[in-house]
């Protein structure tokens, strides 16, 4: 019995590579000692959803390509999300005067 | 575009190795430099699997707002914080590093099994190809218009927050009468909120 390769990239694919990205986002989100890898993480993840919304758009949709409008406000979205998080960082940075999340421990009971 | 069925099949193979390998590299690499460089790469990668889903004007846009100016500002942020640091050991970080690896690969399994299980509608209506752009823009400016324009409301409000967070000075004078603004205020900008002083 052999195992017959698909012809055309099948939407499942795209599904399990975004399952991959996201779920290494989320590893890295709650591991990252560095405040900027935790950035970078959730950067990761938001390309995860994308790359979900994309794939449904041109597999199911393709007509309407709604999921399309729906990644470039995701990305819009993330570009604030990045500009913000990262000004934050700074002041944090400039208050501590240092990146480990660890330290952060403020409102920690 | 359209591209014969084993190209697009190498181009996605080879396109989601770099995002996968590349995603891991970002999250395990110690040397964080490394880690922003592995992220453009990703995004990148991302794009060309937007090309590949027929939709150009999304591709790029994720180069455009993702690897010219979200990476950038990455980058800018390492070197602004690159401080060396040596990171206290914490106890009990093998055993949490892989409980949360757990609850990822669980989180994983359950995914695929979505992925996997559900009787997808496929294949939908034909994809609209070299139109989408058009598509997208007659979105936009019909019934996501609301979402648009809320859209430039919330990137302005998060430039004007970014600017407000990450500047350092205050303005020692008034800038309408030309007096000295209060002196206290400059001198509490000046120290650290909250420096530990303990040790």
């Amino acid at each position: 019995m052999t195992i017959e390769l698909p012809t055309t990239v099948p939407l499942q694919a795209y599904l399990a590579l975004a399952a991959i990205l996201f779920c290494t986002g989320v590893w890295g989100l709650i591991n990252s000692r560095n405040a900027v890898r935790v950035l970078m993480s959730i950067e990761l993840m938001l390309n995860a959803v994308n790359i979900n919304l994309m794939a449904f758009s041109s597999y199911l949709d393709g007509q309407l390509i709604r999921g399309q409008v729906f990644t470039i406000f995701v990305i819009t979205v993330a570009a604030a999300e990045a500009a913000v998080g990262l000004a934050i960082l700074l002041s944090l940075y400039r208050n501590r005067e240092t990146v480990d999340m660890e330290r952060f421990n403020l409102l920690r009971w | 575009m359209t591209i014969a069925s084993s190209t697009q099949l190498i181009c996605f193979t080879v396109l989601s190795a770099v995002v996968a390998i590349g995603a891991l590299g970002v999250v395990l690499l110690p040397n964080i430099v490394y880690s922003a460089f592995l992220l453009g790469g990703v995004f990148l990668s991302v794009a060309g699997l937007y090309l590949l889903l027929n939709a150009s004007f999304v591709a790029a846009a994720q180069v455009l707002v993702y690897v010219g100016a979200v990476n950038v500002l990455i980058l800018f942020a390492i070197m602004l914080v690159n401080k060396k640091e040596d990171l206290s050991a914490i106890p009990g970080l093998g055993v949490r590093r892989l409980l949360s690896g757990a609850v990822c690969a669980g989180l994983f399994t359950l995914l695929l099994r979505v992925a996997f299980t559900t009787p997808w509608a496929t294949p939908g209506p034909a994809p609209v190809g070299e139109e989408a752009t058009i598509r997208i823009g007659e979105h936009l400016f019909s019934d996501y218009l609301l979402p648009f324009e809320l859209a430039s409301v919330l990137l302005l409000m998060a430039m004007i927050g970014a600017i407000v967070l990450a500047r350092r000075d205050v303005m020692t004078s008034d800038i309408s009468t030309g007096e000295p603004a209060d002196q206290g205020l400059i001198e509490k900008s000046r120290t650290p909120l909250l420096l530990e002083k303990t040790n």
